[in-house]
């Protein structure tokens, strides 16, 4: 069987005894690399709640001033992203080529819009006076006065994880977006087919994945104070 | 303590040098006499390995939770502090220590105690985090910036012993260090009243708490209706919250610096932030004089 | 599997992994395992080297009680410098990145590691993390100690921290990519008929290092990356007037550092197990107990981080609950000694050199191990916590026990990496001297520790002089041991005579082709039948 195999995918790496074992190993090799990422976004979550525990009001004042309106649209629009990858990997199981290109331009494009929400966000917020270390200053969170300035100035800690969390989210999302490119221009040249679609596969999983963190740091961040 | 440390130690010393030896022992033993070309008996017995390993995990499974125990004990009491300990405020920068007697006098580097009194030490630091390590009386704290830690000990022996920072501090942190001088209590007394007659720190405090205008609200005579401070300290306090804390340093410097994060239950969250206008040593006088009010009574309200 | 075999037959049989490209691109864009664990093993001797060099400059200041020989500042920024290099730069990459990578492909019969370019870009990431850390040297060196503790490292040291940080932090992906590889490659990439439980110790020891390695590293790149924002923005995130919390660093910190003690010692365990099984010429005793013990090691390392805090003003309970699993550490560490002791019982033995570094080994582990018993008491540890005694425990862990098990296995397996052998006499007496010049260096500061002299002093008391003279005297031998074998091994390049692909006669895939391997290690992809350690009398009567 390993010397059909080998004779027949221009695929397989020398290293490899068949396409299965190749495939298997790139799949958990991917799945590790995102217990890596859970990880490292792990230890960013452990530090965001105890700061949240040790300031909950200042987090609570600081989190009023996101625009849950946009958020909640970038959440959607994210979402939708998660489910073009699925369809375009499933059209790489069949092996659809004109399906894959399309839905990978679309999840691209998704994912660009996202980013540009996001930017607007960002801007809103430079404006605002509420980048920490380069142009903070809380006086635009209308903090009610009987808010004691020490808990006004910890806001800034809020705002130092809100930039620094979904700074790194948007990091992998620009990361994710570069994968794409390269794969849309594999996946136009015919090269996935229903024997042949591991790339396809793993970069899903890693969208999947930046997604999900996005799950998390939506309501960490934007849906702190929305209960009242 | 020290003692008790020691004991430890030394029961640890006594279990490491058996096993230390029973290794080194069984190892060159076997090195010998299983030498290649020896005419040792190699047969081996056909009995698996499974009763030996599930000794050698249980034998030092029971072995090593008993000294868990024993170690965890002891550190309870090098913990807690005795009751009728007297306090030492100690502000540790770098790269210097500050400590203060109750009474009011100041010492750098130098801490003189009497022989025989418990001695329980509140620290904070102003910059980094040092650590306060009398290596006599086993004892090391942090010290911490912007947080109270605590340690006591009780000198057993009078004498002059090594205090130094064990927390890497800055450049010069092995110059860091000081001394902690125990004297005979007769000694001790005259210590203290020699030199100038500063004031105590409580009384320091006391000041303090007339010229920061506290007195104003805090007074059984005044018109704003704030919680009176009497018998307070390490007593528990009900909040506005429904929660009740204990009212320690750590509550009452937050109270002066974040009057409105724990409000008393039954007051109105009216007094402003201190943050700014007094530091760290005002601080510990401030608290100094809390303490000192009615120690005992538990005034009603 | 024919096709395989006929592909590999078709290269000419003397052409091995060294001989099979020439030049020097031909090893900067190598995919090849073989070659990358070699271009490993000359970085981190050279940043070996690197932290020795720091290591004596302190031996030096610390043999008289005052400031002589350097400035306090320089004394710091060196003490930074040793750690920094030696833990980063030198002790987790050393057995993993250089033999590992070497090994762990040959040892379950697959022809490279699954993600060959990954590999090389691992060795990448390390370099230009050292040469970040090297930068950081030369823009004036670092002073906060290898902990980079907050807030010290974020507001008040004046020196080149975010260089270092950065270099740490690049040098993490380098862990990473290794660790991942050594995981999927053990787990999709075995020889028909290895099995799990065949597989040999030193491939379960890279197995339970890589887990460590994939999950712990990412924690202290978020506490780097932690470090770098704060200190460049002053956001205060690690300052306590602002609502931050130093401790918070700390969790981070040794959340991955203390896990990686155990990226050091593993590996080392598992070079051990290999050793004295061949020169005892038996079976591991208990070789079922020994891989499950360095998992149980692996994963009981990550939940004892607190052990490191408990005078940091930490709750007390929590303190208690990291004592009781610091004491956990010690069974399976336990069952490592019993076992390997069990092992040379009725072996056959002999001295060669990789089984005295084997052996010594066993002995400082032995005393490593049992001082870590008195650090995981919570009421020892209050009095030698940041003393000498701790720097001496981990100095027997981590030099005494890990380097000597590198220089094990390098001697063990060099006539497999380089076709030629060492010189026997020279061998047994860098050994010799290493043992020596160890316990003659770090015995004294145990003694030191519990007398009360802190760790990172400059300048001490005068009474504890004569042991740290005694300290600095084994410091010189430790340095010639250690001298010793980079010159004999290098010439060895040379002049050392050629040997066959199993000049200790023992069992192991890595054995079975020639060495050095050739370029995609074995002919024929070997079919595993027995398992490991299947020594036996008759395999002795050669």
């Amino acid at each position: 069987m390993t010397d059909v195999a080998h004779a027949s995918s221009p695929h397989l790496a020398h290293h490899f005894e068949d396409m299965g074992q190749q495939r298997a190993s790139a799949s958990l090799g991917m799945w590790t690399f995102l217990g890596t990422e859970v990880m490292f976004f792990g230890g960013l979550f452990a530090a965001y709640c105890a700061y949240r525990f040790s300031s909950p009001d200042a987090f609570r004042i600081a989190s009023r001033h996101l625009s849950v309106l946009l958020g909640s649209i970038n959440t959607a629009v994210l979402l939708t992203s998660s489910l073009t990858v699925a369809l375009a990997v499933r059209a790489g199981q069949t092996g659809d080529r004109k399906e894959q290109v399309r839905y990978l331009l679309l999840t691209m494009l998704l994912g660009v819009a996202f980013l540009g929400i996001k930017a607007v966000e960002y801007s809103m917020e430079f404006k605002d006076h509420l980048v920490p270390g380069w142009n903070f200053s809380y006086s635009v969170l209308h903090i009610p006065s009987d808010v004691p300035e020490r808990t006004a100035e910890r806001t800034e800690l809020f705002f130092v994880f809100y930039f620094f969390m979904t700074g790194l989210h948007a990091l992998h999302m620009i990361i994710g977006i570069g994968v794409f490119a390269w794969i849309t221009h594999r996946a136009r040249r015919g090269e996935f087919t229903p024997e042949y679609h591991t790339p396809l596969e793993c970069s899903g999983l890693y969208w999947h994945f930046v997604d999900i963190v996005w799950v998390f740091l939506y309501p960490l961040l934007y849906l702190v104070d929305l209960h009242k | 303590m020290a003692g008790r440390v020691d004991a430890i130690f030394l029961a640890l010393i006594a279990f490491s040098l058996f096993f230390t030896f029973a290794i080194c022992f069984l190892i060159i033993y076997f090195a010998v006499k299983y030498r290649r070309g020896s005419k040792a008996d190699r047969t081996t017995t056909a009995h698996s390995g499974a009763l030996m390993e599930f000794l050698w995990v249980f034998i030092p499974f029971v072995i090593v939770m008993g000294l868990f125990v024993w170690a965890t004990i002891v550190y309870y009491h090098q913990y807690r502090a005795p009751d009728d300990a007297f306090e030492i405020y100690v502000l540790g920068r770098q790269w210097m220590w500050e400590l203060k007697h109750p009474e009011g006098k100041k010492e750098i580097n130098e801490l003189h105690v009497p022989l025989g009194r418990a001695v329980r030490l509140t620290m904070t630091s102003q910059d980094v985090i040092h650590s306060f390590y009398v290596p006599a009386f086993r004892i090391k704290q942090d010290v911490l910036p912007e947080r109270y830690t605590s340690v006591w000990f009780r000198p057993t022996k009078t004498g002059t012993y090594h205090l130094f920072c064990a927390e890497y501090c800055g450049t010069r942190h092995s110059g860091m260090i000081g001394s902690v001088i125990v004297m005979d209590p007769v000694d001790y007394e005259s210590w203290l009243a020699n030199g100038l007659e500063p004031e105590s720190m409580a009384a320091s405090g006391a000041k303090l708490f007339r010229t920061l205008g506290c007195s104003g609200c805090h007074d059984v005579n005044s018109t704003v209706r704030a919680p009176l401070l009497d018998g307070v300290y390490g007593h528990p306090v009900p909040l506005e919250t429904g929660q009740i804390v204990t009212a320690d340093e750590r509550y009452v410097r937050d109270s002066i610096l974040l009057p409105k994060s724990q409000v008393v239950a039954g007051f109105k969250p009216v007094m402003p932030t201190f943050q700014g206008r007094i530091d760290e040593d005002e601080l510990l006088k401030v608290i100094a004089y809390i303490k000192s009010l009615g120690k005992n009574v538990r005034v009603e309200r | 599997m024919s096709a395989t075999i006929e592909e590999v037959e078709t290269q000419r049989t003397e052409e091995n992994y060294l001989t099979a490209d020439y030049g020097i691109w031909s090893w900067f864009f190598t995919t090849d395992h073989k070659r990358i664990g070699i271009m490993y093993m000359i970085s981190i001797t050279f940043f070996f080297f690197l932290g020795g060099a720091a290591a004596t400059l302190m031996r030096l200041e610390l043999m008289t009680p005052g400031g002589d020989v350097v400035q306090a500042e320089t004394y710091n920024k060196l003490f930074t410098l040793h750690g920094v290099m030696m833990i980063f730069f030198f002790l987790v990459p050393s057995i993993p990145a250089v033999l590992g990578n070497f090994l762990l492909p040959i040892m379950i019969g697959a022809r490279d590691l699954a993600f060959p370019k990954i590999n090389l870009a691992s060795w990448y990431f390390y370099m230009v993390g050292g040469l970040f850390t090297v930068w950081a040297i030369l823009a004036g060196g670092v002073d906060t100690g290898w902990t980079f503790y907050t807030p010290y490292s974020t507001m008040f040291s004046n020196t080149s921290v975010i260089l270092a940080v950065v270099g740490v932090f690049i040098n993490g992906f380098s862990s990473i990519f290794t660790g991942l590889n050594f995981l999927v490659t053990v787990h999709k990439m075995r020889a028909p008929g290895m099995t799990w439980f065949r597989l040999p110790l030193f491939v379960w020891a890279m197995y339970a290092t890589s887990i460590i390695l994939v999950l712990a590293t990412p924690v202290i790149a978020v506490a780097m990356f932690l470090i770098i924002l704060e200190r460049s923005f002053g956001v205060g995130i690690f300052n306590p007037k602002l609502g931050g919390d130093p401790i918070l660093f700390q969790h981070l910190f040794w959340f991955y550092s203390h896990p990686v003690v155990y990226v050091m010692i593993l590996p080392g365990m598992g070079v051990v197990s290999e050793i004295v099984a061949c020169f005892a010429r038996r079976a591991v005793f208990g070789y079922k107990f020994m891989a499950y013990a360095l998992l149980a090691i692996a994963v009981i390392g990550f939940l004892v981080w607190g052990h490191h805090m408990f005078v940091s003003g930490q709750s007390m309970y929590g303190s208690m609950v990291f004592s009781m699993l610091s004491f956990l550490v010690a069974i399976p560490s336990a069952i490592k000694i019993f076992n390997w002791t069990a092992t040379i019982h009725k072996g056959s033995l002999s001295f060669d050199t990789p089984m005295l570094y084997a052996l010594g080994f066993i002995g400082l582990f032995t005393i490593g191990g049992l001082t870590g018993l008195m650090l995981a008491s919570l009421a020892i540890d209050v009095h030698v916590h940041d003393t000498y005694f701790v720097v001496a425990h981990f100095h027997y862990i981590m030099v005494g026990s890990a380097v000597m098990a590198y220089l094990g296995g390098l001697h063990f397996w060099w006539p497999k990496m380089t076709g030629r052998m060492y010189p026997e006499i020279w061998g047994k007496l860098s050994a010799l001297v290493v043992f020596v010049g160890f316990n003659l260096t770090f015995f004294p500061q145990f003694v030191l520790g519990y007398l009360g002299m802190p760790r990172r002093y400059y300048e001490y008391p005068a009474e504890f002089q004569v042991l740290n003279v005694m300290s600095t005297a084994g410091a010189s031998i430790l340095a010639v041991g250690y001298v010793l074998p980079l010159i004999y091994l290098v010439l060895s390049l040379w002049l050392g005579p050629k040997v066959g692909s199993n000049p200790w006669n023992a069992t192991g895939l890595e054995w079975q082709t020639s060495s050095p391997p050739p370029k995609h290690n074995f002919d024929v992809t070997p079919v595993v039948k027995e398992p490991p350690y299947a020594y036996s009398e008759e395999r002795n009567l050669t």
